[in-house]
């Protein structure tokens, strides 16, 4: 019995649905709550700049190690810059590098997987053993490799963190293009003569979209954890650049004296992290879609 | 006189809408089950007859709720117990068998020890007792050497005996109340037949109530001593079996029975239009006055009561049940098929065969199927232009296997498909020009899989009138337009989405996107086996006004003879992927008949208490096609011995023109079928 006849709705726009995807997401509160985080975040981001009330690299040795207080709201590290400045800025390298990261992630990871799940047999075993050998190598080390190799520029940083990152989502897509690959319509539309670009276009991708942006965003909020971790082991962005991994590298061992050093970066990392986690339950919960995938916090 | 043990007292059963609405899916039902009866509830998908079924145990669905009422076991109300109490009572006193429950054992546990484990659940027997009791109930389910059917999995019995293992598993506990959800659905007719034989002859041994919840009456015709037939959450006719089906004085269930195409009658059944109202969107009066035929003024703006009738010990929800009391011998007309047989031939498949075997790396080099014993074999079937040729057979004989091998999805293993008796089509798709596709298109079972859920039907019917004919804009929205009126469905259904439609309309804008094609031949692949009896008559006139107005040639597959009657011509018998007889409808609806013919029709379920199935031969289901001689062999009861083991019998051809294959001469082969 399918209740949900009831409903009758007529075609929609597509700013109408993402427009009502979003309101379904904030309609629960763990989704109110993670769209908000993100939403600061990335505000944040695009404005601190023009707000920031101290120029982020501007050392003052007078000034080492404050206490938070009225004129430093978080207090200042151990070269005299101020905590709060760096703090707002500290997630915009983040931000965007993962973005971009995610999207190319995106990209190949989906194709590839929808381009296996409708191939099949041979070539999708071999395609599929190489992408579990990769798999298994400790990404962080193979990071290591090519940024050592290659320096940690921009241009380096976004496809290299989007390749590792983009397998997962090739097993997502794989998996989601092969139970459509059975339905009907797909056998349909093969009858008929249309050409493998036009199924996967028309046919595979609408139905597959949804499970790979869910996959997508998740992969965004591990994607941050790891180019933290990058640039907490001195192999993300450089110095003096605000970056909350490179802060909490240089400020933790001053964490039992000055722990205002370490807390602001913690705080604006681990927040966004579980920001964009909870948008990406909300979203997924929000597209009807059982997420497996575990969360990175 | 009988003791009633689960009495349903005004029943509702409803959830909350979006926006608040209380919605019923069960609106006031009341009845009572006796002690040792056994009662059919019928109604077409979302009459809610399974959630009445499961409200009999106490169950009710997670997001529905009661919104009234009671149901009433042992003069305690199931839906008020604690989960506690009930599970002392489930499994025990009330056993339920879900729908395809053979197909939902537990694959790597073996049968004994499933079985076992629903008896530690369900009785206080001792681990001695057990074993015993195993046995016992595998013997009660007359499953052959059960000590040796204890030890298979699951997927070493066939789908009849995974059928019998629920059954048994069911009757461990030993119930006073047996409740069964489809219980024969998705079962091969031969196996339908056996397995509602044995639920019969369990009844009558173990006294058990039963209450069967079926969409096809002809099953519940089999089976029940009372009927209760749901329209849109309410009962609206409940009463004697017998009388329901000989004497329906509902119109709901005189219009159903009405459009079940019957053995007997060529031709189509009239259909009943319109569809059942969904929940919540009921109207004043009666929920069936869009459908009904009998209706009048006042059924529009009044709700009839359910009215129980004395002399006929039946309920009945209609103003005029006393019009139809007097002429309701359900007199069925039948629309005659119209033949537009041509004489020149448009298909003629010769000497098919084919095979799923996997190719070993020595083959894929030299490009070929090496295979002596393929799942298909030997085809010769010449199709006329305009004829409609069905291909009848169990689940496995390799009708979608052949339909697929035509539409160039499967390639074959050796044998030409030639179109229009001078170009042969290449058994590889990649290698057919787009008009070879065109003339060729398929229409699924299951429109629900056959549609893409993200296209609208607009963008379902312009693919292939885009993909072959290169419309744009406003010619192409006229043309779609059209089809959509050439299958009845207003222009307002452009812009839905599937899930937005019924199944029979969906099934209709799978047709409408077969005819965009404009094709010479379309490949009906169980079309109407997902839809409703009352659905299935209007798609079946509409397939056949359809072809009358262009020509069409169809290959028609079905497991439903009686379907098959209606709308073929000429009918193909298959088994095990070899053809067993061919010949125009009539003729082979009648004797002499190839004993694997016979044993099918023998197995049709009719909604006729008086037409009982006659079980020919076992149920059995062979994995694979024999290596030689005939390939009924193995289930043929008047096998002859060795010649049908080694030869592979000769086609025999009867005056009519009827196709047999068999060793049994055709004089000798009709005599024992007469009776
Ligand atoms: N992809 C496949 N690989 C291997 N064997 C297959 C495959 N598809 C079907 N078969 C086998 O081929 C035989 C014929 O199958 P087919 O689907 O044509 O039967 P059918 O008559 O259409 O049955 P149904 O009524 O269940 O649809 C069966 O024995 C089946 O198990
Ligand atoms: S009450 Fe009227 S509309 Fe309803 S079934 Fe009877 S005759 Fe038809
Ligand atoms: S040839 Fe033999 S086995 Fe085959 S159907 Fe005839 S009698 Fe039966
Ligand atoms: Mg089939």
């Amino acid at each position: 019995m399918k209740l949900d006849n009831i409903y009758q709705e007529e075609k929609k726009s597509n700013f109408t649905k993402v427009s009502e995807i979003i309101i379904t997401m904030a309609s629960r509160p763990s989704g109110f709550i993670g769209l908000s985080i993100l939403i600061f975040h990335v505000i944040l981001a695009f404005i601190s700049p023009y707000i920031a009330p101290y120029d982020f690299k501007a050392i003052n040795p007078t000034l080492m190690l404050q206490a938070p207080s009225a004129e430093y709201w978080f207090g200042t590290d151990d070269l005299g810059r101020d905590v709060f400045t760096r703090t707002i800025l500290g997630g915009r390298t983040a931000l965007t590098i993962t973005f971009f990261g995610s999207l190319i992630a995106l990209l190949w990871g989906g194709l590839l997987g929808i381009f296996c799940g409708l191939v099949g047999g041979k070539t999708d075993d071999i395609v599929m053993r190489i992408v579990d050998a990769f798999l298994s190598i400790p990404w962080i080390l193979a990071m290591l490799l090519i940024v050592s190799l290659l320096g940690t520029s921009t241009e380096v940083l976004i496809p290299a963190l989007g390749f590792f990152y983009g397998k997962g989502i090739v097993r997502v897509a794989r998996a989601a293009t092969h139970d459509v690959i059975a339905k009907d319509f797909i056998v349909s539309a093969r009858a008929r003569g249309h050409s493998n670009f036009s199924i996967i276009w028309y046919e595979i991708i609408p139905n597959v979209r949804d499970a790979i942006l869910v996959e997508g965003a998740m992969r965004w909020s591990w994607m941050l954890l790891g180019f933290s971790s990058l640039s907490f082991l001195g192999f993300g962005v450089s110095p003096p650049t605000p970056d909350w991994g490179l802060m909490i590298s240089n400020a933790r061992g001053l964490m039992s004296f000055a722990y205002w050093s370490v807390i602001a970066p913690i705080v604006g990392l681990s927040s966004l992290i579980i920001g964009i986690n909870l948008t990406a339950d909300a979203f997924a919960k929000a597209l009807g879609i059982d997420r497996s995938t575990k969360a990175p916090v | 006189m009988t003791e009633i043990i689960q009495k349903v007292k005004n029943l509702s059963i409803g959830f909350k809408s979006k926006k608040g609405e209380e919605i019923l899916i069960l609106r006031n039902i009341s009845t009572n089950i006796k002690k040792g009866e056994t009662v059919g509830i019928v109604g077409e998908s979302g009459s809610g007859k399974s959630t009445l079924a499961l409200a009999m145990m106490g169950y009710v669905k997670h997001g529905l709720y009661t919104i009234g009422g009671e149901c009433e076991f042992n003069s305690s109300n199931l839906l008020k117990m604690k989960n506690r109490d009930l599970e002392k009572i489930r499994g025990r006193k009330i056993a339920m068998i879900p729908q395809n429950a053979g197909q939902a054992l537990t694959p790597n546990l073996k049968i004994g020890y499933q079985i076992d484990e629903a008896l530690k659940l369900h009785s206080d027997l001792k681990e001695e007792e057990r074993e015993q009791k195993i046995s016992e109930l595998l013997n009660k389910v007359r499953l052959p050497s059960p000590e040796t059917i204890a030890l298979r999995y699951p997927h070493e019995l066939s789908g009849g005996q995974q059928q019998r293992v629920a059954v048994a598993m069911a009757l461990a506990g030993t119930p006073d109340l047996l409740l069964l959800d489809e219980p024969t659905t998705g079962l091969d007719v031969t196996t339908q037949a056996h397995v509602l034989e044995l639920l019969n002859f369990i009844a009558k041994d173990t006294g058990t109530s039963m209450v069967y919840v079926s969409h096809d009456l002809g099953a519940i015709a089999q089976v029940s001593d009372r009927i209760i037939v749901m329209y849109s959450g309410e009962i609206v006719l409940e009463g004697p079996s017998r009388d329901i089906l000989k004497k329906p004085i509902h119109p709901y269930t005189y219009g159903l029975l009405k459009s079940i195409p019957k053995l007997s009658l060529a031709g189509l059944p009239q259909s009943m239009p319109g569809s059942q109202p969904q929940p919540g969107t009921m109207q004043r009066g009666c929920s069936f006055f869009d459908r009904c035929d009998f209706s009048e003024e006042k059924c529009k703006s009044n709700s009839p009561q359910l009215e129980y009738l004395e002399e006929l010990n039946t309920s009945v929800r209609c103003f005029n049940h006393k019009s139809l009391m007097n002429d309701s011998q359900v007199n069925q007309t039948v629309n005659k098929i119209k033949t537009s047989l041509q004489d020149k031939e448009i298909l003629n498949i010769s000497e098919v065969s084919i095979s799923y075997a996997k190719q070993n790396l020595l083959d894929q080099v030299l490009n070929r199927i090496s295979d002596d014993n393929p799942t298909v074999k030997d085809i010769n079937i010449n199709i006329k232009k305009g004829e409609t040729i069905a291909l009848v057979g169990e689940s496995g004989s390799g009708k979608s296997t052949i339909l697929k091998s035509i539409a160039g999805l499967l390639r074959t293993k050796g044998g030409v498909i030639k179109f229009d008796q001078k170009r042969n089509l290449p058994s590889d798709l990649k290698e057919r020009d787009p008009n070879d596709l065109r003339i060729i298109q398929l229409i699924f079972q299951n429109p629900d899989e056959s549609l893409n859920p993200n296209h609208t039907v607009e963008e379902i019917i312009a693919q292939p009138l885009k993909l072959y004919f290169g419309l744009k804009g406003e010619e192409l929205k006229k043309n779609i337009k059209e089809l959509l009126q050439k299958v009845r469905l207003g222009e307002f259904y452009m812009s839905r989405y599937p899930r937005q439609l019924s199944g029979g309309e969906k099934q209709r804008v799978a047709v409408a996107r077969a005819f965009a094609a404009k094709p010479d031949i379309i490949l009906c692949d169980e079309v109407t086996s997902a839809l409703d009896v009352s659905v299935q008559a209007a798609v079946l006139n509409l397939l056949q006004q359809l072809k009358e107005d262009f020509g069409t040639t169809y290959i028609f597959v079905s497991h439903d003879l009686a379907v098959v009657r209606a709308i073929s011509d000429r009918v193909a018998v298959l088994y095990q992927g070899r053809l067993c007889e061919v010949g125009p409808s009539k003729d082979v609806y009648q004797f002499p008949s190839h004993p694997y013919t016979e044993v099918l029709l023998g197995a049709v379920l009719e909604p006729d208490p008086d037409i009982k199935p006659k079980l020919v031969a076992e149920d059995i289901v062979e994995e694979k096609p024999p290596q030689k001689g005939c390939s009924f062999q193995g289930r043929c009861s008047r096998i002859l011995g060795d010649i049908c083991k080694n030869e592979i019998p000769p086609w025999q051809i009867t005056n009519s023109g009827n196709s047999i294959r068999c060793h049994i001469p055709l004089k000798e082969l009709q005599k024992d079928q007469i009776n």
